[in-house]
């Protein structure tokens, strides 16, 4: 059985002018392993992620034709059901540590929330929470511990969240653009503790973002998606063999380092695509 | 670096904090003291006048004049009030022929008890009303919070005082009338603090207690209400803003149930430009409201400085008038200092 199965998933939003679909019937299921999503801003790759956790900002409202985690149909949850899901058994590693930790509470007391809202006591939500961050090879996780989110590099920031998000061993991560807001340099060091981590702890993984070459390296299969459906799912091994026009187009404004081109190649966009 | 180091540092940091705070301080009461000087030898006001009546003949004028010490140059005059502020003599009231430090000694805990009171009420319930209205944004209940505050900032506040009067007093009977007490409990305690319900619980004087509770619950109630018009609008904004932050987002995706989001991670948030919001509230509450003193026939500091000023009374005037600026400074100050306790983000700007 997989570990997750979506099939036929629609988000739509109420706008003024009626209803916008931004998720247009995407269908794809999940083992242990890794799945990139890819595509541009607005290609709805972020809100296909928040779906799975039942995350959907209001107004907006999500349906599919089936939508099962572990075996539980996860439309049907009520909310105690999904929070004894959510942090414990998936969890996301979102974009920008920035925003994403709480300002106001030290970092340590966010990890310990995790565990604890799932019942741990608090010397053992402690203990855990250490080695956790110690896990993510932060060098001073007892200083790490005690600071605020401000007092803490991106990189490490990011390095804090992806620690909150595993230390209870969840059984899927959707990271949505976990490394975007680094610098490049950082992005690898993130990349890897990730890999890591997801490899020891043997999860399933939807990674989303939209770099493609970063997804085929990182990841087992990939699906593109363009304007709310999926348009494309490949082997990350064979992204060379693309035959859809839009994730060739995406893979020709890669920038090569030995070629000089001029002018730089854009994307074409074909409204057939969305249909 | 070791934790009790990274304490120490947060600890030297505190400290820098308090000490330029109150250079502020310093530096924004000299500026008050100057203006309120000056408030008061511009003002269209013959001081001496007051003093003498519109009878004296001219001698007796000058003599006044001599003696108030207005023939001197104005920086002279400052210097020498000034000296005298610091030592606590804002000279003597016209009116009451009293020191005005006593006079305002008098009148500032019928003001302060009030403004307290109602700060309170206006806080435990307009915070909870503003958190529920944001929570529930468009709902019902929104609706009705927002209606109850722009009913709080429309209707004036005398009206609603005589109509409470009216109703509660009047007709149903509840509540005690005008006044801080009535005169049969009056000499049941001695008002060491000025502050009744505190110094009828200590002196276990519990009808009294009772007495003065009554009398205050209908002005204390209708500040309160005006402040929590305010606090609630205040807190739905801040709340708002706050639950539609990521980290909320994160707190979702960690399981926390809702009402510790609402409460605890988003409230947090928001409660740091609240401290500012309750404590101008407060600040404006402790000038005593003119309206509602005269109303319930509170005697307090708004009364008292409106008596002064129809009265021409401007050493009265001025010695309220920083009296209430040093409030409304030493609030500021500690709303300052709440603020790096709440945030440690403003503990690092130097």
């Amino acid at each position: 059985m997989s570990l997750l199965e979506v099939e036929n998933l629609r988000v739509t939003f109420p706008t003024r002018k009626g209803p916008s679909e931004v998720v247009r019937g995407v269908s794809f299921t999940l083992g242990r392993e890794r799945l990139g999503i890819v595509g541009e801003s607005g290609s709805g790759k972020s809100q296909t992620g928040r779906a799975i956790l039942g995350l959907t900002p209001a107004p907006g409202a999500a349906t599919a034709d089936r939508l099962s985690f572990d075996g539980t149909d996860l439309r049907s949850l009520s909310a105690r059901q999904w929070r004894g899901l959510r942090g414990k058994r998936m969890s996301m590693v979102m974009q920008d540590p920035k925003f994403s930790l709480n300002p106001v509470m030290p970092v340590g007391k966010q990890l310990m929330e995790v565990l604890r809202t799932h019942g741990a006591g608090r010397a053992a939500a402690r203990e855990k929470a250490l080695q956790m961050l110690d896990a993510v090879q932060i060098r001073d996780p007892e200083r790490v511990f005690r600071a605020y989110p401000h007092e803490l590099s991106g990189g490490m920031g990011q390095r804090v969240m992806i620690a909150m998000m595993l230390v209870s061993e969840p059984d899927l991560l959707i990271a949505d653009e976990p490394t975007s807001a680094l610098d490049v340099t950082i992005q690898i060091e993130v990349l890897r503790i990730l890999d890591k981590l997801v490899s020891e702890q043997g999860m399933g993984l939807i990674f989303i973002s939209h770099d493609l070459r970063l997804v085929s390296s990182f990841c087992d299969r990939v699906l593109v998606m363009y304007a709310g459906r999926v348009v494309e799912e490949l082997k990350a091994s064979e992204l060379h063999q693309a035959q859809h026009p839009y994730t060739q187009g995406l893979l020709n404004c890669l920038p090569q380092i030995d070629e000089d081109r001029y002018p730089l190649p854009t994307l074409d966009r074909d409204a057939a695509w969305a249909d | 670096m070791t934790t009790r180091t990274n304490r120490g540092r947060r600890g030297a940091l505190w400290l820098r904090k308090l000490v330029s705070t109150l250079g502020t301080v310093a530096v924004t009461f000299l500026g008050l003291l100057v203006v309120t000087f000056l408030i008061g030898r511009v003002v269209p006001v013959d001081p001496v006048l007051s003093v003498v009546g519109d009878r004296a003949t001219q001698a007796q004028y000058d003599a006044a004049y001599h003696a108030l010490g207005l023939d001197k140059p104005l920086v002279e005059q400052f210097w020498i009030w000034l000296q005298k502020v610091f030592q606590g003599d804002f000279g003597t009231s016209n009116l009451t022929t009293r020191p005005i430090s006593q006079d305002i000694a008098r009148v500032f805990p019928a003001t302060l008890e009030l403004a307290t009171v109602s700060i309170v009420i206006g806080t435990a319930f307009g915070i909870p009303m503003g958190v529920w209205a944001a929570v529930r944004q468009g709902k019902l209940i929104d609706q009705i919070v927002r209606v109850v505050g722009l009913v709080g900032y429309s209707a004036p506040v005398f009206w609603l005082g005589l109509m409470g009067l009216l109703l509660f007093y009047f007709k149903l009977d509840l509540i005690s009338g005008p006044g801080r007490v009535d005169i049969s409990y009056e000499y049941d305690f001695t008002p060491k603090t000025g502050l009744f319900l505190l110094d009828t619980a200590m002196q276990g004087a519990w009808p009294a207690f009772r007495n003065v509770f009554s009398h205050i619950i209908l002005p204390a109630s209708l500040l309160g209400y005006l402040s929590l018009a305010y606090i609630s609008r205040m807190t739905r904004s801040f709340m708002l803003n706050e639950l539609a932050q990521e980290y909320i987002t994160t707190a979702r995706v960690k399981g926390v149930p809702e009402w510790r989001i609402i409460w605890v991670q988003a409230l947090r948030n928001a409660a740091v430009p609240l401290v500012t919001v309750v404590a101008l509230s407060y600040a404006n509450l402790l000038e005593g409201s003119v309206l509602t003193e005269t109303v319930f026939a509170w005697p307090g500091l708004g009364q008292y400085l409106t008596n002064s000023l129809q009265n021409a009374d401007m050493n009265a005037v001025l010695g309220g008038t920083l009296v209430i600026g040093a409030i409304f400074v030493g609030l500021n100050m500690f709303s300052d200092l709440l603020y790096t306790l709440l945030d440690a983000r403003t503990r690092n700007q130097k």
